[in-house]
């Protein structure tokens, strides 16, 4: 736990001083794609008029000064599975992002989306020993939360407190400087596979880059595609990215849940690829011109020329209904969101006062998504883009960037987090003291 | 699945990844304090070094200097730059042939080279003269206005006569007091720095002008009148010119000075004393010998 502390404080610490420079940079490593914005802060935080929301939410404290977009390489499932790989397609964009933006960008905050998320909920209560609740206080509840036994190799990736309780009064968001007696703070964490943070922090420091934070993917998309209302009632977001499909739960403006699954529009390609013989870029090209979920009629006319290089004339002129390539997509789909499906009743979405829905991602740009994703998952679904920024170029406008602009709020406006918090006085090890008098008893 | 068939002449795709050095390199462009050194610093040291290279050759070094003092020359010796006479007004022929001495010019010669401040500094360093003013006239001629000392008094020393302003500066030294016989005689050391108050004492001495031989200082600190005939007025340190007017007085009314005396002694104001001859003091004694009935 303390070494969690450290190595997540080290990054916070990175991150103030990336904000002091002014300049940091956000990469969004992703199955298909990579995507890297440099954020300028330009200290207008301050300046925000009302504590309701302001035309930019808030969110006008920053920049995008450079934006670049590559083909990821070497990425699996949103893991890196081949490191050099993945080392030359950041080294790419970073280098066309600096350009675009003609600085020097040394501190990077990244985000993933595979790696096995799982979500705890923690509960801790503690007596408070005066009756007003300090910030000491609140370190110390949030020390008292069991934490569960997540497994050999895991780590944990966000620790946030989500609610917190005084005596019979809950729904607290920020209970300092209030009186009561027993103090109870309700804490989501989410915990990803160690490996994968490994291999992006190494990767990361072979481009000659310091990693000023993490973040899951499914967390970020929320942040930016789900609208201040939807966070605040109840919302889930589902980010359909190429490898792999982001699920999160955001109420009260809070993600109390994360999950992924491992499928996404790769999946699809892949299904296109292998049931007409194409090759994988052929197929891609197919999905993204021609690519549905409803057929209709006027679909089993539309002849679609699937073309080829083999010199076989027979081959290379094939053609295919538009109907067989959506009978070929739509039970990935369907399967995708089957998945999901089953990942939000195991959450329990259906409790939940609201159930907005909100599909993101670049997979979610498929024609007639909404109604099919209408019929698996609830009526309440709308397709998602992110929020708008500062000096986001338009061609990173597009749902597929949900993730990265997320990432660029979340950089600008972390949530607290379980290390923010001061370790509490008595949960600091004993040991050292105890092999001094040790040293003492051997020694005299 | 490769295509079987390339494009014909297409290049075959290249990888859009920098290298490790290449990605190095264009972030190190892109530092502020590098892109700085390299716009400002290097051209800047360029310069220097192919400048100090140029110039580490002895006989260019030369050669610059040659041309540097001959452009210098050109502009100098222009007409404009010359000066051909020099002018001297308000000093005497001899005074001025001492000036010209002393300057030692050599006419014509470029503006660029008198140093108007130390010739100045030579001329009023001259005994003579008073002040100077010395300028460059248009059309090359150097003007000098020089205001001459007057003489005022000659001052008798052991190494010869000197006549002195009226302030007791020096104006230039005698050869015979048969030369200045209209100015009266000072002597004795310490006499020049009190020239103004022996002037004040000539002219209360009017009366006695034709028998007055001059004035001499006593111990740098009072004056001696001196008359012919070996006669001496002894005045006091203090408003010596007071004494002079009371031994004058006495003079009108006793006729005193006619009579054999060697001096009159005003030291103490308040108790004049007379000196007589050795001759007149004999006489005197026998005439009150002859009074006491003596004889």
């Amino acid at each position: 736990m303390n070494q969690l502390y450290q190595s997540q404080r080290a990054m916070r610490a990175m991150r103030k001083a990336a904000m002091q420079r002014g300049v940091v940079a956000i990469l969004d490593i992703g199955t298909s794609k990579i995507a890297c914005l440099v954020l300028r802060f330009d200290g207008t935080e301050g300046s925000r008029a009302s504590d309701g929301v302001g035309p930019l939410a808030g969110q006008a404290g920053f920049r995008v000064i450079g934006a670049a977009t590559t083909r990821s390489r070497g990425v699996r499932f949103g893991e890196i599975a081949a490191m050099q790989e993945t080392e030359l397609a950041i080294r790419t964009v970073l280098k066309t992002a600096q350009n675009m933006a003609q600085i020097r960008v040394d501190h990077v905050i990244a985000s993933f989306s595979g790696a096995n998320p799982r979500s705890y909920g923690l509960a801790g209560q503690v007596e408070l020993e005066d009756q007003t609740v300090s910030e000491h206080d609140v370190a110390r509840v949030l020390a008292a939360c069991d934490v569960p036994d997540y497994g050999e190799g895991r780590e944990v990736l966000h620790a946030q407190p989500v609610n917190f309780a005084l005596d019979h009064r809950t729904g607290l968001s920020d209970p300092r400087g209030q009186i009561g007696n027993t103090l109870a703070a309700d804490m989501h964490m989410l915990t990803v596979d160690a490996q994968a943070v490994q291999n992006l922090a190494h990767c990361i420091k072979r481009c000659d880059l310091e990693l000023a934070g993490l973040a899951s993917s499914a967390y970020c998309a929320g942040i930016s595609a789900l609208v201040e209302d939807e966070q605040e009632l109840g919302a889930a977001c589902i980010d359909m990215g190429g490898g792999s499909t982001g699920v999160s739960i955001f109420i009260k403006k809070h993600m109390i849940y994360a999950d992924s699954v491992r499928m996404g529009g790769d999946h699809v390609t892949g299904d296109i690829s292998m049931g007409l013989s194409v090759p994988m870029a052929v197929a891609e090209r197919i999905k993204t011109f021609h690519g549905g979920v409803v057929a209709t009629g006027m679909d089993d006319r539309e002849m679609i020329e699937i073309g080829g290089d083999t010199g076989d004339w027979e081959h290379d002129r094939r053609t295919v209904s538009r109907a067989e390539l959506i009978g070929i997509i739509r039970p990935r789909v369907e399967e995708i969101l089957e998945e999901v499906r089953t990942r939000l009743d195991a959450a329990g979405f259906e409790h939940l006062p609201s159930q907005q829905i909100v599909l993101t991602g670049a997979a979610s740009q498929i024609p007639g998504l909404d109604g099919l994703a209408a019929r698996i998952l609830g009526q309440r679904v709308r397709l998602g883009r992110p929020m708008r920024v500062h000096g986001l170029p338009q061609s990173v406008t597009g749902p597929g960037f949900s993730a990265a602009v997320g990432l660029c709020l979340f950089a600008a406006h972390p949530q607290d987090e379980w290390w923010d918090f001061d370790i509490p006085v008595d949960r600091y090890p004993a040991r050292s003291l105890r092999r001094a008098v040790k040293w003492l008893r051997d020694n005299w | 699945m490769w295509p079987l068939r390339r494009a014909a002449g297409a290049p075959p795709r290249r990888d859009p990844a920098p290298s490790r050095w290449a990605y190095r390199m264009q972030r190190l462009m892109l530092t502020p304090l590098f892109r700085l050194t390299l716009r400002a610093g290097v051209p800047c040291l360029l310069v220097f070094g192919a400048g100090s290279l140029w110039l580490a050759d002895e006989a260019r070094r030369d050669a610059i200097a040659g041309r540097i003092a001959e452009m210098r020359a050109a502009i100098e010796s222009r007409p404009e730059f010359r000066v051909d006479l020099m002018a001297i007004d308000g000093a005497s022929p001899d005074l001025a042939a001492d000036i010209r001495e002393v300057l030692q010019l050599d006419l014509p010669a470029t503006s660029f080279d008198l140093d108007l401040d130390a010739m100045r500094a030579q001329v009023a360093g001259l005994d003579p003269v008073k002040s100077v003013s010395l300028r460059i006239r248009p059309g090359g001629i150097l003007q000098l206005e020089v205001q001459e000392r007057v003489p005022a008094v000659v001052w008798r020393r052991a190494e010869g006569l000197e006549l002195l302003d009226a302030e007791g500066h020096p104006v230039r030294p005698l050869g015979s007091r048969a030369a200045r016989p209209d100015l009266p005689l000072i002597a004795g050391e310490g006499a020049d720095a009190h020239v103004a108050e022996a002037l004040d004492l000539f002219a209360a001495a009017r009366p006695l002008w034709p028998r007055l031989r001059g004035l001499v200082r006593v111990g740098e600190r009072r004056w001696d009148l001196v008359l012919d005939r070996g006669q001496r007025i002894m005045l006091p340190v203090a408003q010596p010119r007071r004494a002079l007017d009371r031994v004058i007085a006495m003079d009108g009314a006793e006729d005193l000075l006619s009579r054999d005396i060697a001096a009159v002694d005003m030291r103490l104001p308040e108790r004049p004393t007379l000196r007589l001859n050795p001759q007149a003091m004999e006489e005197l004694h026998r005439i009150r010998r002859i009074e006491w009935g003596e004889d």
